[in-house]
């Protein structure tokens, strides 16, 4: 199960916090500290996997991230989850994001947190992964977008339906998305 | 594209001014938001973030209570608020408004309302309880969006008590025609699972469906709940092994649509899944993995190209190949994949083939071997993290050839290390290894010296008690003790006499408790000296009043008077009026103690063996004292346990005795039966755990302990064994020079520090000859110190051969002489707390003191006395010796083939009746004796059967049987008189039991005379466990409950609970019932009671209660031993299961 996910830039500044377990505000807060702490001291050529921050870990917690130019996007999971699965799930979210951004960047983040989430919501959701196919998840938040364009009017389309047409339009998505097209420029991109 | 990506902080103001970017166009210049975001990053300092959050805090408060608010407003609102809570500020009034929200909006605004929801709230948060009925609203709703949205929130969080209330709609959502919804739906009730199984026990066949549901997604998110499932009780799913083996096979074959490809990789995070799965499946399962091993091999081909996720899929393949019922080939190709992992240049790769090496080294260590430059390589990687996987994986294959260079290596990173939780966990590693493998004493000492001061405070506090333990009970040889103890002491002196200042509290006190108790081994050191770096530390500012009172009971071990009196005194004045009791306490010990050597001298024997001293732990000597209390009015002592479990039993059945009646508990009768000490240190005699005991915590702790070395990785080797031979490629090591493998000796000392040679490359060789010698000379088995051929140097002494778990109660009381608080210390501390007048604590003292030897004393006989019991304890070896008293002649029939027609000589009246199998018991020229004894309903019956085998007849035969514990009585005559040639006499005795004890034995001589004229006699023994004389024992729960009170004897201990797919308690119960003939008259809930009576008809009763994984049983009886002797069988019971 994923246990919290955080994104925080390069100076610790949170960005998106999202906890699947309770912790008190004041721990959330000193968990961010420690694991920008922890993160932030790695170089890029180490390993993007952490064991045992003293906070949020017991031994069957780890950190798995990557860091894209000014973000790091913090995954801590148990002993439950993949490693190098998490590790492309953070991809495809990071896809994602660009996808409905439209070359996202940091700002967007700071400005739309709230849409972030619901993008996150299509991802993962309690803890558990929902949704895998960045595609579904795109389509899962356009169907949400285009309600907030008639504020309401469309808003009970189904998504099958929704996405349905889109493909219509769009006949051919592409399927093997191509990393390198991707707006956020980081070094980490290539897979590890 | 560039100017994107350049888009960062510092160039937001002139962003937000210029509004050239679509982000920001976004905004419109009024947005609230964007203010405070421009405002927060034009900040420079922490406080003035803090002082303009507070503001924006304030307006957003103002703004939210104002009824003019509308929900658009509000929306905004509550992202605002959001943003401040992320940032860590308190916006704690918002929460009703977003929960308000999420009631009253429209879908828009609702999704805000829910985010909010779900992330300033947790489960048992009480305002959640107002969004119960939003959810059922919104579940209701024909809108998916906002059914979408409650699923959501539900799987986020919801209150654990009111999943009843939406339970239904949930599960109806399982039918939805849309395939998103019925996958949140499935996600839903796996969170609700999670939380609160019970409650979703009865939607398990809507689980299957889901599982078999004709979108693969809904299919994927069932996984998580068969994994989760699975993971509990895999004995359960077996069934499915089949359909899940099927669906990976069509996802590898690339049945699904290519929705589904990754990366041209079918499905990779479905097929992790059902890696994970089945592995748990497979585990120790042959027939089961059978089934899945086409489709691993299957897996393992097709994921052979080069993208992240396939190796993620590589890497559950290989973990599941090496975690289900071996096979060969398949292991050959895993091993071969970890290869590319542990090769590979890119470092996640490597820690994780790390991480499968450490996970195979058990069963494989050859691999390990052929790894080595690359582990020698990971060993300095500036990598911490790849650097302590590496330790992990040295620490799988430390031999007692290689530990002394693991160890160190260990140390080194120890020293770099700065995260707590590692230095917990690698402190913990390094104090096994070095007590498992240690090649000498100084060698020991001081890795334990590193181990403590650098472990500090944090480690494990079994550390330095299981030190303390392994220096005083030492081993063997009493010389090499002795070494081992004088070498202790003399690097703590050095220690104590640089800058203890900076030594850890724990180190401080193994240090004074190992000076207290054998400083004096050092001849030249004088206790004067000691007792002064001693009173150093009582002085130093940061010690704690533990340490002190560690410090004050090593110095009243040292004290001697005279000389050294006036620190002593000093001391004892200056702690004699501190306001901590126990230090208080120690420092009148010390005072009279000091003053008073030969009180000393018997309160604190020099060089004692702590296996010799018993602690009267029942304080018998109390007795009178209680009975005094008792009959002035008081009410009787219940235990701490014993309360508490007549609190919990209040809720179920209850059994136990509220508060004896009065007239039962003014005799003092049943107080001094319970607590009588001959009947607890029998009772401890026997089943080793008497209730007391058991019940101070200690005796678990220990027991975990025996576990952890009995259960360790070499159980797990043992069963591996195959494994072995089968993936035994002989693969000598490239580097290691071949006349080095043998001699260990040398090899100890040889660190690559200590051969310095010019080349790295060279040095690395070193280092990995150093490390895995052994791994390629010696089998495989013998690695993981199973059968170590160098035995183990610290072997703890033997123990007596008593039943099982007799030692417990040794080692429970040495380790309490260890640590000072133990049960004498306490009740000393009591006292002092009573009457605080100091005459009367060393009259006091001196009292216990007399009591220590007197209960030693009746210790003695007491083992005196069990003794014959454990010796006769072996059947087989009694048999063997039987001894033939008056013929030496040799017997080359042991009487084996006339044994197969014995059954039909039973009496025709027993013949129907289930009997033990017929043991022979001793044989000589003429005679060959053989018994057996029948169970039946009412009594127990032994058939001694006597056959002449000799050619000629015997006269005057005459058999006689008796026994200690047995009444014996004759049914039929006894045979006696003559026996002609090759005929066979029988004789029936009924036996009772008089005395109950583990096993009772018959003692029978025959004595006949030959033609010729002489006379000769036979002697035999034959043992019957106790268990023959169970029956069950039926009555109604009322009866028991007034037979419960009535009886005086009674016994406690924790049993392994059985844990097949049944319920446990039911599952032990019945096995219990099966083995022993018990009668199970009621289970309620966790609880069940038991009763059965043993021949003819006395009645023990027996409650269980399932507490912590435990089974607590309880048993009473009239008959003092029984329910000892009973717990024992039910122990043996259980284990042999």
């Amino acid at each position: 199960m994923i246990k919290a996910i955080l994104i925080f830039n390069n100076h610790g500044k949170p960005r998106l916090i999202r906890f699947y377990q309770y912790f008190a505000e004041d721990m959330q807060q000193q968990i961010i500290r420690e694991t920008f702490h922890l993160v932030s001291k790695r170089d890029d050529n180490v390993c993007n996997f952490l064991e045992g921050g003293s906070l949020i870990g017991g031994s069957d917690y780890k950190l798995i991230y990557r860091h894209y130019a000014t973000l790091y996007f913090v995954f801590c999971v148990d002993s439950s989850e993949s490693e190098l699965g998490i590790l492309d799930l953070i991809q495809v979210f990071v896809e994602t994001l660009d996808k409905c951004f439209e070359n996202v960047c940091e700002l967007d983040l700071i400005f739309h947190m709230d849409k972030v989430h619901y993008i996150l919501q299509e991802v993962v959701m309690g803890g558990m992964v929902l949704e895998t196919n960045m595609n579904e998840i795109v389509a899962q938040v356009e169907v949400q977008n285009r309600m907030e364009k008639s504020e309401g009017g469309l808003s009970a389309a189904p998504a099958r339906a929704v996405s349905a047409v889109k493909n219509m339009n769009l006949p051919e998505i592409p399927r093997n998305i191509n990393i390198g097209d991707i707006n956020i420029k980081v070094p980490s991109l290539s897979p590890f | 594209m560039s100017d994107v990506v350049e888009k960062t902080l510092t160039a937001l103001p002139s962003l937000l001014s210029l509004d050239s970017h679509p982000g920001s166009a976004k905004l419109s210049s009024t947005s609230k938001l964007g203010n405070l975001i421009r405002g927060i990053t034009e900040l420079t300092s922490k406080h003035e973030e803090e002082k303009l959050i507070q503001h924006e805090l304030l307006a957003i408060k103002e703004q939210v209570s104002s009824p003019n608010t509308t929900m658009r407003q509000m929306k905004e609102l509550m992202v605002r608020s959001i943003y401040c809570e992320m940032l860590g500020y308190e916006a704690s009034f918002s929460y009703i408004h977003a929960i308000k929200l999420a009631q009253q909006g429209t879908v828009l605004e609702k999704r805000v309302g829910y985010l909010a929801v779900s992330l300033f709230l947790n489960e048992s948060h009480e305002l959640l309880l107002l969004l119960v009925n939003t959810v059922l609203k919104d579940l209701q709703s024909t809108n998916l969006i906002e059914v979408c949205m409650a699923l959501t929130v539900v799987s986020q969080m919801f209150p654990k008590d009111m999943i009843p209330a939406i339970l239904p709609l949930v599960e109806e959502k399982l039918n939805h025609p849309k395939e998103i919804i019925r996958r949140k739906a499935v996600l839903a009730l796996y969170k609700f699972y999670l939380i609160a199984p019970n409650q979703v026990q009865h939607i398990h066949n809507k689980f299957r469906k889901a599982l078999c549901d004709k979108d693969p997604g809904v299919m994927t998110a069932s996984l998580h709940i068969y994994l989760q499932m699975i993971q509990e009780n895999p004995d359960a799913y077996k069934d499915l092994t089949p359909s899940f083996v099927t669906i990976l096979k069509q996802v590898v074959g690339g049945k699904l649509p290519m929705d589904f490809n990754y990366h041209t990789v079918p499905a990779p995070w479905l097929q992790i899944q059902l890696l994970r799965i089945l592995a748990l499946l497979g585990k120790n399962d042959q027939s089961t993995s059978e089934v899945m091993y086409e489709v691993l091999d299957e897996s393992l081909r097709r994921a052979e190209m080069n993208h992240n996720i396939t190796y993620a899929i590589l890497y559950e393949c290989v973990k599941c190949i090496y975690t289900i019922h071996p096979k060969s080939d398949l292991l050959e190709k895993a091993a071969k994949c970890i290869g590319n992992f542990v090769l590979s240049p890119k470092i996640n790769l490597k820690y994780l083939g790390l991480k499968a090496l450490t996970y195979v080294v058990q069963q494989d260590p050859k691999l390990a071997l052929q790894h080595q430059m690359t582990i020698i390589e990971c060993l300095d990687h500036p990598d911490l993290i790849i650097k302590r996987e590496t330790l992990e994986l040295l620490f799988r294959i430390t031999n007692a050839q290689n530990v002394t260079v693991i160890v160190e290596k260990m140390l080194e990173f120890l020293c770099i290390s700065e995260d707590d939780h590692t230095t917990i966990d690698l402190v913990g590693k390094v104090a096994e290894l070095a007590e498992k493998y240690a090649p000498d004493n100084e060698w020991f000492i001081e890795t334990m010296n590193t181990v403590f001061s650098l472990g500090g405070d944090m480690m494990q506090p079994d550390i330095p008690n299981s030190f303390l333990k392994l220096l005083s009970e030492g081993f063997d040889s009493v010389e090499e003790d002795r070494k081992l103890k004088l070498f202790a002491v003399n690097s703590y002196v050095p220690l104590l006499r640089g800058e203890p200042g900076k030594l850890p509290q724990r180190f401080l006190q193994v240090i004074s408790w190992v000076l207290g108790e054998y400083s004096h081994l050092r001849e030249d050191l004088e206790p004067a000296e000691v007792l002064s770096l001693l009173a150093k530390l009582l002085d130093m500012k940061n010690s704690s009043s533990e340490t002190k009172s560690w410090v004050l009971m090593a110095m009243t071990k040292l004290c001697k008077g005279g000389t050294d009196a006036s620190v002593t005194q000093e001391v004892s004045e200056t702690y004699s009026s501190s306001l901590d009791t126990v230090l208080r306490q120690r420092a009148h010990e010390l005072q009279y103690l000091s003053q008073d050597p030969e009180l000393r001298a018997r309160v604190l024997p020099r060089g004692a063996n702590p296996e010799t001293l018993e602690v009267d732990s029942s304080l018998s000597f109390l007795d009178r004292f209680v009975s005094e209390a008792l009959a002035a009015g008081a009410a009787p002592y219940k235990p701490p346990h014993q309360r508490q479990e007549e609190l919990d039993q209040s809720k179920a059945l209850s059994l136990e005795p509220y508060g004896l009646s009065l007239p039962i508990s003014m005799s003092s009768c049943s107080i001094t039966d319970r607590q009588s000490p001959t009947l607890l240190s029998m009772s401890s005699g026997l089943s080793g755990d008497s209730a007391d005991l058991s019940h101070k915590g200690g005796s678990s702790a220990l027991k975990l302990d025996g576990v952890k070395r009995v259960w360790g990785r070499e159980g797990y080797l043992a069963q591996r064994e195959p494994v072995e031979e089968a993936a035994q490629v002989e693969v000598p090591s490239p580097i290691q020079s071949p006349g080095r493998q043998g001699e260990g000796d040398s090899l100890h000392s040889q660190t690559p520090t200590q051969t310095p040679t010019p080349e790295p490359e060279q040095e690395k060789q070193q280092l990995a000859s150093s490390l895995f010698v052994g791994l390629a000379s010696q089998s495989s088995v013998s690695l993981m110190g199973k059968s170590e051929p160098t035995p183990q140097r610290f072997r703890r002494k033997a123990k007596g051969q008593g039943p099982g778990s007799s030692f417990n109660a040794s080692e429970q009381i040495s380790s309490s002489l260890i640590s000072p608080p133990s049960a004498v210390d306490n009740l000393l501390c009591n006292n002092l707390l009573d009457s605080n007048n100091a005459s009367e604590l060393a009259e006091q003292t001196s009292q216990l003191s007399q009591r220590l030897t007197t209960a030693n004393g009746t210790c003695h006989t007491e083992a005196e006395l069990t003794e014959p019991d454990t010796k006769g304890c072996n059947p087989a070896l009694r048999r063997d010796n039987c001894v033939v008293a008056a013929d030496p002649g040799p017997h080359d029939d042991p009487g084996r083939l006339t044994e197969v027609c014995l059954d039909s000589y039973l009496p025709a009246e027993l013949s129907g009746l289930s009997h033990s199998e017929i043991a022979p018991l001793c044989a000589n020229q003429s005679l060959n004796l053989s018994a057996c004894h029948v169970q039946k309903e009412d009594s127990l019956i032994l058939v001694v059967f006597i056959i002449n085998s000799s050619e000629s007849a015997i006269q005057q035969m005459l058999l006689q049987v008796d026994s200690e514990e047995l009444e014996v009585s004759c049914l039929c005559d006894s045979p006696a008189g003559e026996m002609t040639s090759h005929s066979v006499a029988v004789g029936q005795y009924s036996l009772t039991v008089k005395r109950p004890a583990v096993h009772v034995e018959v003692v029978g001589t025959v004595s006949y005379q030959l033609p010729a004229g002489t006379s000769q006699s036979l002697q035999f023994s034959y043992k019957v466990p106790l268990t023959s004389f169970i029956r069950p024992f039926v009555v109604s729960t009322e009866e028991y409950g007034t037979m419960w009170l009535s009886f005086s004897h009674d016994t406690k201990q924790n049993l392994t609970l059985i844990n097949d797919n049944q319920e446990p308690l039911t599952a032990t119960l019945n096995a219990l019932k099966k083995k022993l003939q018990l009668h199970v008259v009621e289970v309620i809930g966790m609880e069940g009671i038991v009763a059965c009576r043993l021949l003819q008809d006395l009645p023990c009763l027996m409650h269980c209660r399932v507490n912590a994984g435990w089974l607590a049983v309880w048993l009473r009886s009239p008959v003092p031993d029984l329910p000892d002797c009973l717990i024992y069988h039910c122990q043996r019971a259980l284990q042999s299961l």
